[in-house]
């Protein structure tokens, strides 16, 4: 993904539109290498859902547009592909899976109905073969008595199997891609760590890579390979993940990991990142963390600091970067 | 349970004691929901409980069941020193004064007609505080306790973040000086660095107001943060009690050692083998017979079936660490 650029369409408050654009994400680029699982991170806001939907091309246009970028997907720009072909793109080379399995899920067809649904429209197979490869996905996703389950709908299910069925219908053609956004943030600890562990398996055995989108630090650090730090539209950190954790070098990804609580740290108070997210609308000239950010110089507030790439493919967006 | 360990030494220093508080709700169906099942608790003044466990666990009846914002099916509350559940409904609302709640979702939890200033003062008027001058000068304090500009109060909750709608929220929750305050899950809606802003809020007005938190919350780390001593329930019953260093060191049920184990940890150098607990939570209207856990349990045992284990202290007399587990019989 090189320099993409998403802008939506302004709306006042009763939401006419005002014919102002502003852009939600600006210039984000990274790479994904095949069978890595890289993390992108950041909190409400910063574009990372965003991110997700325009590799998938599933923003809705208007009111986004796409001002500039290209998303590079096996040497292909998926931005310049007609409709037709993005749609075999779609849960074909590229899965996807979405943060609440409910509303994802259609509750008048039976999850069979739903899996086979993939097969269908992506591959030649027949009705016997698909039914097989059905019953072959939900056992790959840790469903037991798969059979039966194929029947069920899905308000049948508790959040962690419908999860499971999200995936199985994402891997249904094998991709060579899986974004998830945010997959286990509506689950409760314990079925997250079932859901995140059969990810990392599954990725082990089919070598696909995937894009996990998520706010949770924890996750990133068990699960991910790399990490991509967004803030306010932006790329601001990206490393492997080691080096991210043991030395982050932006201010906003020192900060946020030093105001998590932590299971082993001391009870006083926490270090805070004072003040809010800027808003799209809103956002400075320069560098969009420069209010909150305990590091800020003059030149901060007037010119964005570019992403330089250092030792380790360790790189960052800041003119006073933490040492 | 004629000796039982939950009682501490001294029955006046406890701000809230429930004792074998139980909730069913009926179904339509004509099954019962076990919400609830028998849990006792006492809380000292000034302590604050955190209560963790996963969604339908009961955490936030048993919360909303302690200060009877739900009736309890049977069990004793006692608050303060007097008995809550014979209480009259005039005399109930008049207590409320001393128990307050914040709820999770900011978004939800404010009348979107009401000015902010409004919505703090309002509780104020409710018990008919002081005259409206010294109201109004009181919401403009609880403002700035909270974080807030004082013109705050001329605005409306859809102009706030969701941060600062909690602070609406908890504002309005200490306005009337109160000893006991619920709060449910107040930071898991907020982004990181906010809910950092708001648990240290919580930490500080807890020194200034000599407050007791019952802190509910599905994250360990977070309760680890806030807690005096913790409890973990499970389908409706507090499995393992402690001080919170007893319990994070040596956590000694196997669904407490199973959720600590299940979190992730914001440290790559340390990705550790994991208990990974087969199978979902069970259906709280159809519970499993004996211990609610044994199916999920790695190291069940032939009773844990049939019989649900007596709590049991693993910790000192002075510091008791009560695990309802039968490993320990």
């Amino acid at each position: 993904m090189e320099d993409l650029t998403v802008s939506f369409a302004g709306r006042d408050e009763p939401g006419r539109r005002t014919g102002q654009r502003a852009n939600v994400l600006e210039g984000v680029g990274f790479t994904l290498a095949i069978g890595a699982i890289v993390g992108l991170v950041g909190e409400s806001g910063c574009g990372k859902s965003v991110t997700a939907m325009s590799i998938l091309r599933l923003l809705p246009s208007p009111p986004s547009r796409v001002e500039r970028g290209r998303v590079l997907f096996e040497g292909v720009d998926l931005l310049t592909l007609d409709e037709g072909a993005m749609r075999d793109m779609r849960g074909n080379r590229v899965g996807m899976i979405f943060q609440e399995p409910m509303t994802s899920l259609n509750p008048t067809f039976t999850v069979g109905w739903q899996i086979d649904e993939a097969l269908r429209l992506h591959t030649p197979l027949g009705r016997k073969e698909r039914h097989q490869r059905c019953l072959e996905l939900l056992r790959l996703v840790g469903i037991g008595a798969p059979e039966r389950r194929l029947a069920q709908y899905p308000h049948e299910l508790s959040g962690g199997l419908r999860q499971r069925i999200m995936i199985a219908m994402a891997l249904a053609c094998e991709p060579r891609l899986l974004v998830a956004d945010e997959p286990t943030t509506a689950l409760d600890v314990t079925i997250q760590a079932q859901i995140l562990d059969l990810l990392a398996g599954i990725r082990e055995r089919l070598g696909m890579a995937i894009l996990l989108i998520t706010h949770d630090l924890g996750v990133v650090a068990e699960y991910c390979d790399e990490v991509v730090v967004m803030y306010a539209g932006r790329v601001i950190e990206t490393a492997p993940v080691r080096p991210l954790f043991a030395n982050p070098r932006h201010p906003y990804t020192a900060g946020l990991l030093a105001s998590m609580p932590k299971l082993d740290g001391g009870r006083g108070m926490l270090p805070t990142i004072p003040g809010m997210v800027p808003s799209p609308g809103s956002r400075p000239v320069g560098c969009p963390f420069t209010d909150r950010c305990p590091n800020a110089l003059p030149r901060c507030r007037t010119e964005m600091p570019p992403l330089e790439i250092g030792p380790d493919r360790h790189a960052f967006a800041c003119w006073n970067p933490v040492r | 349970m004629t000796s039982n360990p939950r009682q501490s030494e001294n029955p006046s220093d406890d701000l809230l004691a429930v004792e074998d508080l139980t909730k069913h709700f009926p179904l339509k169906t004509g099954g019962v929901i076990h919400a609830v099942n028998g849990v006792s608790l006492r809380q000292r003044r000034g302590e604050t409980i955190g209560i963790v466990g996963e969604s339908g666990c009961g955490k936030s009846t048993f919360a909303r069941l302690c200060l009877r914002l739900i009736e309890p099916t049977s069990g004793a509350i006692r608050f303060d020193g007097g008995d809550l559940r014979s209480l009259p409904a005039r005399a109930l609302r008049a207590k409320r004064r001393d128990m307050q709640i914040i709820f999770q979702d900011p978004y939800a939890s404010l009348d979107p007609r009401m000015s902010v200033g409004d919505i703090i003062r309002e509780p104020l008027d409710i018990h008919a505080i002081g005259n409206r001058a010294e109201r109004r000068a009181q919401v403009v304090e609880l403002l700035e306790k909270v974080g807030l500009p004082p013109d705050a109060a001329r605005r409306y909750p859809h102009e706030f973040s969701g941060g600062q709608r909690q602070r609406i929220g908890i504002a309005r929750a200490i306005a009337l000086r109160p000893k006991l305050v619920v709060a449910d899950e107040p930071v898991s809606a907020l982004d990181l660095s906010i809910q950092s802003q708001v648990l240290n809020l919580l930490v500080t007005l807890r020194a200034e107001m000599n407050l007791s938190y019952l802190f509910i919350s599905h994250d360990l780390a977070v309760i680890r943060h806030i807690s005096d001593r913790v409890a973990v329930m499970y389908l409706g019953r507090i499995v393992e009690l402690a001080e919170v260093d007893a319990l994070y060191a040596n956590p000694a049920h196997p669904y407490t050692r199973a959720l600590l184990s299940a979190i992730p940890q914001p440290d790559p150098t340390r990705r550790r083998p994991r208990t990974i607990l087969a199978g979902d939570l069970p259906n709280p209207e159809t519970p499993p017979s004996g211990c609610p856990f044994h199916p999920r349990c790695p190291s069940a045992l032939e009773q844990c079936a049939t019989v649900y284990p007596a709590s049991r202290n693993i910790g000192p007399p002075d510091k008791p660490h009560l695990v309802d587990c039968h490993l320990y019989d």
